[in-house]
Order: C-alpha cells, then sequence, then structure tokens
C-alpha cells in the first residue's frame, strides 16, 4: 500500500499535480495560497519539459496558462481570493476559447483584501463569476487534503474531456493545515488534442484557439455548442456525499471546511439522538440539484452552514424549491463556524429529541 | 478518543516543530489527526502557536478552541490561552519564563523549567523537546519507538544530527 504522509494542502495539492502529469506551473505569491508555488518552484524544474514561472503577475500568469494550455500542454496556476479576481479576465478567454486548465482558489476573507484567514465567500464567483460572458469551469469543493488530492486527477481529466478550465476551491484553512494524505497509484490519463496549436510542418490546417467571433451567428452557434457540453456535465458530473442521511429529518448542506465542522457537530447530535443528516457537495458546479430535491422530499428542514454570509443557500433553496424550510448559518470575516454553534443551531430547529 | 494539543510561545522556540513531531508521532501509530499553524496577523509580534488534533475518529474541525492540553513557552501565550484549557484539562508550562498564577484550580498544571534545564544538560534551544517529552509520558499513547519514527519523519536529511539530541530532551522531560 502507498504510504500514508502528512503534508500541508498547500503541498499536497501541488504533488498531486505533478503526480496528475502537470508539467507548467504559472503563479504570483498570495497569502494563504504561497506554498503552491514554492512547492512548485522546488520540483517542477527537476522534470523532463517542466516549467515554473513566477509571473510579474496575477493577470500575466493566467495568460501563461492560456498560452501553454492552448499548446497542449497540462498547465494550472494557483492564487487565493483577490489574485482570482485577476485571473478572471482571462477564465473567460479560456472558457470562450475552450481551453481546459486547473486553478487552486485558496480562499481568504473578502471583500477587496479582507483578510487572510479562511472563508467560503468566494462561492459566488466560482460558481457564477469567472469573468464576463456566461462563462462555466468545473469546481470542485474538497474537505479534505486527501479529497484535494484526488480532485487533481479528476480535475485535469475532466477540463481536457469536455476543454473547460477546472477549479479546486480550498480555503486557508484546507491549505494550511496538514494531515495524513495517501497519493494514488493513478496513472494520469492523455487525450488527444487535435485542437492544439503544436507545430506540424504544414501536413493540416493550422489550428486557431480564439475567443473572438464577430459573427452573432458564428458566436451564437458557438455557445450553443459549448452550452451542450455544460449540460452533459450537469448531468454526469454533479456529486454530493451524503452522511447519516437514512432516518435524517434534518440535514445540513454544508462544503468544503464547513462541512468538517458540520459533521462532526452531528455526530454528537446523533449520540444524543437527534436525527441529523450531512450533505456535502463535492461539486459546486455542477450543482448537486438532484441530491438535494430528493433529500427534501425526507427531509422536515435544512441547515445550509457557510463561511461567509450565505451563497450556496441560494442554490440549494432553487434545488428545495420551497418544498421545506432552508435555513441559514455562517460565520465569515475568517473565522470557522465551531461544532458546538452549529449543536446550538440544530437544537433550537429541531427543539432537540423528540 | 481525542486529544487536541495547542503548542504557543515565541516564534523560535521551536512551537511548530514540537505540534509537528507529536503529529508525525501519531501518524505512525495509524491516528486520524491534523496539524494547523497559526498565520498570519496572530504571528506578528512574535508570538506563534499551533493546533494538534489526534483522534481514532475522522477530524473535523482542526482547529482548537479549548484544548486538552496547552504547551505554553512564554508568558504572553499563557495568559491568552490558559482559561481556554477545557475543564480536567493539563497545562505544561515553562515556569523558566512564565511565572504566573492562574484560578484554575479544575485543570492540572505541570511547571517544568525547560528553558533554564535544557541549558543546563547542554541542550540549549531544546525546551520545545524537553516540553514535549513530559506531555508524550502524560498521554501515554505512544512508546519510545513510535516517538523515535515520529521524530526521523519530522527532522530534514541535511539535519539528522538533531535527532538524537532532541529524542534525549524529549526523554528528559518525560523522565521528570
Amino acid at each position: 500500500m502507498a504510504e500514508r504522509l502528512l503534508m500541508k494542502g498547500n503541498e499536497a495539492v501541488a504533488e498531486a499535480a505533478i503526480l496528475a502529469g502537470c508539467i507548467h506551473f504559472f503563479g504570483y505569491p498570495i497569502t494563504p495560497q504561497t506554498e503552491v508555488a514554492a512547492y512548485m518552484s522546488k520540483r517542477l524544474p527537476k522534470i523532463e519539459g517542466g516549467v515554473y514561472l513566477q509571473a510579474e503577475s496575477e493577470i500575466a500568469a493566467a495568460n501563461m496558462v492560456l498560452g501553454a494550455s492552448a499548446a497542449g500542454v497540462r498547465a494550472m496556476t494557483s492564487s487565493s481570493s483577490p489574485g482570482i479576481s485577476l485571473k478572471t479576465e482571462c477564465i473567460s478567454y479560456m472558457a470562450g476559447s475552450d481551453i481546459p486548465c486547473l486553478i487552486v482558489n485558496v480562499q481568504r476573507a473578502g471583500p477587496g483584501l479582507g483578510g487572510i484567514q479562511p472563508s467560503q465567500a468566494d462561492y459566488w464567483q466560482a460558481t457564477r463569476g469567472l469573468g464576463h460572458g456566461g462563462a462555466h469551469a468545473l469546481v470542485f469543493a474538497p474537505s479534505s487534503i486527501q479529497e484535494m488530492v484526488d480532485m487533481v486527477f479528476d480535475g485535469f481529466e475532466l477540463a481536457e474531456q469536455y476543454r473547460i478550465p477546472a477549479i479546486i476551491l480550498s480555503d486557508g484553512l484546507l491549505g494550511q493545515m496538514m494531515e495524513p494524505v495517501i497519493f494514488p497509484e493513478r496513472k494520469p490519463k492523455y487525450i488527444d488534442k487535435p485542437w492544439a496549436l503544436t507545430g506540424h510542418g504544414f501536413k493540416r490546417e493550422h489550428n486557431i484557439v480564439n475567443s473572438l467571433y464577430l459573427e452573432a451567428s458564428e458566436l451564437e452557434e458557438k455557445n450553443n455548442e459549448r452550452e451542450q457540453r455544460y449540460n452533459e456535465i450537469r448531468r454526469l458530473h454533479a456529486v454530493a456525499d451524503s452522511y447519516l442521511m437514512e432516518d435524517a429529518s434534518v440535514a445540513v448542506v454544508a462544503y468544503g471546511a464547513a462541512a468538517r465542522v458540520s459533521g462532526a457537530a452531528i455526530d454528537v447530535l446523533r449520540e444524543q439522538g437527534v436525527k441529523a443528516g450531512l450533505i456535502r457537495p463535492v461539486t459546486l458546479w455542477p450543482f448537486p440539484t438532484a441530491a438535494i430535491e430528493s433529500a427534501a422530499e425526507q427531509l422536515e428542514q435544512i441547515l445550509v452552514v457557510e463561511m461567509s454570509h450565505g451563497q450556496m443557500v441560494e442554490d440549494v433553496r432553487l434545488a428545495v424549491n420551497g418544498k421545506i424550510p432552508v435555513h441559514f448559518y455562517g460565520r465569515n470575516g475568517g473565522i470557522l463556524p465551531t461544532q458546538q454553534e452549529i449543536i446550538n443551531q440544530l437544537l433550537e430547529l429541531t427543539g432537540g429529541v423528540k | 478518543m481525542i486529544k487536541q494539543v495547542l503548542f504557543a510561545g515565541f516564534g523560535g522556540q521551536g512551537v511548530l516543530f514540537a505540534g509537528r513531531v507529536l503529529a508525525n508521532t501519531a501518524l505512525g501509530k495509524g491516528y486520524e489527526l491534523s496539524w494547523l499553524p497559526s498565520y498570519g496577523p496572530e504571528t506578528r509580534g512574535g508570538t506563534s502557536n499551533c493546533a494538534v488534533v489526534i483522534s481514532d475518529r475522522k477530524i473535523g474541525s482542526p482547529i482548537v478552541t479549548n484544548p486538552d492540553i496547552l504547551v505554553a513557552m512564554n508568558a504572553p501565550s499563557f495568559d491568552r490561552f490558559i482559561d481556554s484549557v477545557s475543564e480536567n484539562g493539563l497545562a505544561i508550562i515553562d515556569s523558566s519564563l512564565i511565572i504566573r498564577e492562574s484560578n484554575r484550580d479544575d485543570i492540572t498544571r505541570i511547571d517544568i523549567a525547560a528553558t533554564t534545564l535544557a541549558q543546563q544538560k547542554q541542550l540549549t534551544g531544546l525546551a520545545n523537546m524537553i516540553l514535549l517529552g513530559k506531555l508524550f509520558s502524560e498521554i501515554a499513547l505512544f512508546d519510545e519507538a513510535d516517538i523515535s519514527s515520529g521524530m526521523k519523519l519530522s527532522v530534514s536529511s541535511s539535519r539528522e544530527s538533531l535527532i538524537n539530541l532532541n529524542l534525549t530532551a524529549i526523554a528528559l522531560g518525560s523522565s521528570i
């Protein structure tokens, strides 16, 4: 069996990317993400074809990823919230050019420069606001370092399959903490990229990677074709994990670090006889609407817990569609909800053991 | 079983390293665990702390608000965290640097003059390991071999010569 290692989330995600075949990394330092870039700077130059480059800005780094990915290379960048804002122009260009890549956002509190402590206030940005023009990216929400590592492989592979950027939505807690991790003995899968800008010696028509379509009908056709891919992703790749849901009458819906704490709170309540469960969205885009919609049939109420003033709660309410009450509890500014706070919220909602 | 430990002191006292040795020792024994350093504004002004959680179950929050065990290596850390120690918890205090009383009569307090002792025993700079040694003997989860493998995982190969010195300091702390 592979070795169980103790690693920081930021370093583990970088190592996983290398194991998943990433050979180009372009970044710019920002707390609490910097260890991703630091790790890459040590490892990538030792790998055949490996390039680590600290760009002059986040905008430049993202555009270098666009360039490398357009040439068919497995490339990534990472940043933290304000840095991701700078990259979103380019993310929209990558979406519009149908370019795959992996982006890690180690979220910190906002808005603006905000703070450097963990946060989940970039949910809207990741699922709705990746630049202009209706761009989407696959958004993965790990709640442990192990899961983050596994998602890196899926992220690159699905991104290339659907020609779409992929985002791992980490946060300052998952990035800075260490916990045991086992790197999967999984070989990276590669697919042909007939669209890539590689040298061909005039043996074929030249490829164009571009997001500019001045002819409206041409752009509509392009966008419709992309929307079909988005729809297939929505149909096939929305993932949620459920915990103690079989007989639950109340469920917490939470992702990432907030889901860890919620799970621990639910364990305590179960010992007291409260029938609580956890639905944990593993992908945020596509959002696991169907899982929540069907859970709403058996539940009396839902509590959404986030490290923000409530962003995912809107998607939960859309999925529940008014069938049952959806409550919200959150902390923000860099503060994690505590286990006791979540227990208190659930006790208040359920009136304790009935 | 769940043990929530908080190491706190000045930057440079090896607070993060002590946590890392504990975490790696628990790793070797197959426990679930987390290690979380303070970062950012908390560390400005020179204080540093890290939280280690060891459990036989999956760990929810790696943040430790009410430690079962506090290892305090300076007075500001003592002042900040002593009231947060959980009821019936344990505080291991470097009494060479912390001369403070507290009104916590519901916890066990162990005072060790670790910094002075380290200097006397030619182990200068290893007060952190002396205190960690005491912690190991109090929690009684790991034997000498476990600790030795945890130490080897925590020290980079370029500084291997430090392994034995660290282990000597841990043994000294355990014997107190």
